[in-house]
């Protein structure tokens, strides 16, 4: 009982990150990656994830403080957010990665900055979410319900 | 996940020509596909590796441009199908597709987050055959395995149709079916290079989609052995029979021997008289009709030479003219050849010739450059050299040009083709072409193939159909060249010639090609049963001078078309008969070629050795050109090859043909010729 009550505890969880768009079917797609072998797959790959766009993110505001920054570097380093974000199925940092592209892209340096604290935003926001649903579901060691 | 819907939907299976024979093909298909996947961002890299295994592929991940190439060199025929992303730090993915499709000629998809309609026309005119948005779905990874039956499929076409007269009654040994339920696929479909097998092979037209009788795919190693069967017994002496008594290849039938028999015949025909064409590789395409009817006529008359004198079997004779008026004429049948042979030899320079791999990767890069008409510096060169190629080989007037330095003498020779260089060029596509479809099929011999048999393949699709008339030549010469010095490589890919719509034409070409690639594999040379030259020279030594000539070309580096040429050359010149066991495969392919193109080409002119020699030397010439241009293209300056390729050796060899040439003009029995043994 206890652990059904976990067990609800955690689609819940789950199904509020599709139903705020945190995330997206891409989501559901490593979902269905894992299996017997590969149980926390999806947390793996959060892992990696997060790592790296840490990183990027951090380069990236680093860029935007410095007086020399280049408009292509800034593009290439939101574009490798953009395909992991994409990829994971991180949904709404990938909204907000968009955005600041555009932005980017026309020149406004002011406009990027500030999408890229939104990104900054979402993306916290997302690790926020994710983190406690992984360390429970790991914990439960529940298939995930899909 | 949905292999098995994978799977039934690919029931192409037996239709599918590509598999053919494969026995490797399992029923599981696409289960195994070696799939190598290259991305920077490793978080992407992982989810595409777990989407791949469950794909029931076999993933192999490398996060760096260069790791993926140097695994992909290590283990040429290791992997079926490439992924990589399009922005890397290391290298641009658009520079690794160019790398794979040189080298390797691996069906490659291009991925990236970014959908701009750019971007992905790069990636179209680079030559990916897919690409893909990321985030990547599943589902569109199920379905990758298309683009690697969709390559050899077309391989085995051009295949096909350059070697389909004759190979009508090719006696399937697999059924299409069969190969796609061959052992279940150890996780590798017996790699490309069965696949090149298959299509090689062919002497049925798998692609006549009705036939599904199994065919015997004749890999480079079977080739090989195939050549030096015909080798040990002697070109003219080379019956279907004995060489399978030789070959002692269990499941081979008298059918495909002699089916077999019939291409390396018509190759080494076709490879004196592509060398000619091969110098009309860039620009003829088809407009030179009146250059290569010169040449066609030559070869027509050579043809029918060799066909009175009962060497040339009326099937080749037809084939040849087929190809030949392909063009618009029964003569367009040498040009072809000639284009081939310079397909060939642009080709073969890259791929297997000199073993070098990385030459192949120029020759067939440059070529495939030609093929897709994207300039690029090295297409350039090709191209400068294809022309000169083609010069010298339009010129076809039967004289051997005095040695001279490597490049010269393929002009002279090329001059002598007698075809301008418009021709030279369309030559040269349609070897380029032929060189395409031998690169798929050579995939024993690794890259070179692989990117002539792109680049055959461009052509063909680029609707270089009138040079394209000798596919069997273009290809085979490509293959002889390949097998000659590599002796292992072709895989039938030579005959991918076939597929060019032109090249297909001769269809006795074709089945050179996949004889080449036999016999390349086998003899390291293929001396398919050129009819074409026996009747050319006669030579019954096989003993091809061209080998030395080619030898020297190998040492330049060259790839096999070069030695092809050579040897044809000194075949035709030196030896009464190609001794195709001598000539390396690559000389033979060559001296075959542009034999068979003289012969073709004008009967009369056949008669004389001599003309036959100067094809030969022209193919040389061509060779030696294609080669160094090639080169000059290739990336890889390993694969550089001197430019000399052995001028001196070259020269003599062709002085030698001359001389010979003269008196035995016509026979080559390049019944396997071993090219080793060719005395100069």
């Amino acid at each position: 009982m206890e652990s059904k009550h976990v067990h609800q505890q955690i689609a819940a969880m789950r199904q509020s990150f599709f139903d705020e768009e945190v995330l997206d079917e891409f989501f559901s797609q490593l979902e269905q990656l894992e299996d017997q072998n590969n149980p926390n797959f999806v947390e793996e790959v959060f892992t990696m994830y997060f790592r790296d766009s840490t990183t990027l993110l951090e380069t990236v505001e680093q860029a935007m403080k410095t007086i020399s920054i280049t408009f292509a570097k800034m593009d290439k380093i939101l574009h490798q957010l953009k395909g992991s974000s994409a990829s994971v199925g991180a949904k709404k940092v990938l909204n907000e990665i968009n955005k600041t592209r555009q932005v980017l892209e026309k020149g406004n340096l002011e406009g990027t900055k500030a999408g890229i604290w939104e990104m900054r935003k979402e993306y916290e926001s997302l690790k926020a979410k994710l983190e406690p649903y992984f360390q429970l579901k790991q914990a439960n060691s529940v298939p995930q319900e899909k | 996940m949905n292999v098995s819907s994978v799977k039934g939907s690919m029931s192409i299976s037996s239709s599918t020509s590509t598999w053919k024979a494969g026995d490797t093909i399992s029923d599981q298909f696409p289960a195994g596909l070696r799939v190598l996947v290259v991305d920077d961002d490793p978080t992407c890299l992982m989810i595409l590796e777990k989407m791949l295994t469950a794909c029931l592929y076999k993933v192999t991940k490398c996060n760096r441009a260069e790791t993926a190439l140097s695994k992909l060199r290590e283990n040429k025929n290791g992997y079926d199908i490439v992924l990589s992303d399009v922005h890397m730090p290391d290298m641009d993915g658009f520079k690794l597709l160019e790398h794979i499709g040189l080298e390797m000629d691996l069906p490659v998809i291009m991925m990236s987050a970014d959908d701009g309609k750019q971007v992905v026309m790069k990636g179209v005119t680079h030559g990916a055959c897919d690409y893909l948005i990321k985030p990547v779905r599943i589902e569109a990874l199920k379905n990758i395995w298309q683009h690697v039956v969709r390559k050899r499929k077309n391989e085995w076409k051009e295949f096909e149709q350059s070697g389909s007269v004759e190979e009508g009654d090719r006696q399937p040994k697999q059924s299409d079916d069969a190969d796609y339920s061959s052992s279940a696929n150890e996780g590798n479909w017996k790699g490309s290079k069965r696949r090149k097998d298959e299509e090689e092979e062919t002497d049925e037209r798998d692609d006549t989609s009705t036939l599904k009788k199994p065919r015997v795919v004749w890999s480079v190693e079977l080739h090989q052995q195939f050549v030096a069967a015909v080798n040990q017994l002697g070109i003219d002496k080379a019956v279907p029979k004995k060489i399978l008594e030789l070959m002692n290849v269990p499941g081979l039938t008298r059918e495909n021997v002699a089916s077999h028999l019939q291409k390396y015949r018509l190759y080494l025909r076709r490879l004196s008289g592509v060398s000619q064409h091969q110098s009309n590789l860039s620009t003829i395409i088809s407009a030179q009709d009146p250059t290569f009817g010169s040449l066609s006529s030559l070869s027509g008359l050579d043809l029918q030479t060799l066909a009175a004198t009962g060497q040339l079997p009326a099937q080749s004779l037809a084939r040849l003219q087929a190809a030949g008026l392909g063009r618009a004429t029964a003569k367009s049948g040498i040009p072809i050849t000639l284009v081939d042979q310079r397909n060939i030899f642009s080709f073969e320079n890259p791929k297997l010739r000199f073993g070098e791999g990385q030459q192949q990767h120029m020759t067939n890069k440059q070529q495939v450059n030609l093929l897709h008409g994207i300039p690029t510096t090295m297409e350039a060169k090709q191209l400068v050299s294809l022309r000169h190629a083609a010069q010298s080989v339009g010129n076809m007037n039967m004289q051997v040009p005095p040695p001279g330095p490597q490049s010269s003498q393929n002009n002279p020779l090329l001059m002598q083709m007698g075809q301008q260089q418009q021709q030279q060029q369309s030559r040269g596509q349609i070897l380029v072409d032929s060189t395409i479809n031998h690169a798929p099929r050579l995939s024993s011999m690794g890259q070179p193939i692989l990117s002539n048999g792109m680049a055959t393949n461009v052509s063909s699709r680029n609707g270089i159909p009138e040079n394209i008339r000798a596919p069997g030549y273009s290809q085979t010469p490509s293959m002889l060249n390949f097998p000659m010095n590599h002796a292992s490589e072709l895989p039938g890919n030579c005959f991918p010639l076939g597929s060019t719509p032109g090249v297909s034409n001769l269809t006795s070409k074709g089945a050179f090609q996949e004889d080449v690639n036999s016999e390349i594999k086998g003899s390291g040379g293929f001396m398919p049963s050129y009819d074409v030259f026996n009747d050319l020279n006669q030579h019954k030594p096989q003993s091809w001078e061209l080998q030395n000539v080619g030898i020297a070309f190998d040492s330049s580096q060259h790839s096999n078309s070069l030695q092809g040429n050579l040897d044809l050359t000194q075949s035709a010149l030196g030896q009464q008969g190609f001794s195709s066991g001598q000539m390396n495969g690559h000389n033979r392919s060559a001296a075959v070629a542009s034999k068979a193109v003289f012969s073709t080409g004008d009967v009369k002119e056949l008669r004389s050795a001599q003309n036959v020699n100067q094809h030969l030397n022209n193919l040389l010439v061509d060779n030696t050109i294609r080669v160094k241009s090639e080169r000059v293209c290739d990336t890889s300056p390993a694969n550089i090859f001197p430019d000399h390729f052995g001028q001196d050796d070259l020269m003599s060899a062709l002085l030698k043909q001359q001389e010979s040439v003269a008196s035995s003009e016509n026979e080559f029995d390049f019944d396997g010729y071993s090219m080793n043994n060719i005395p100069v």
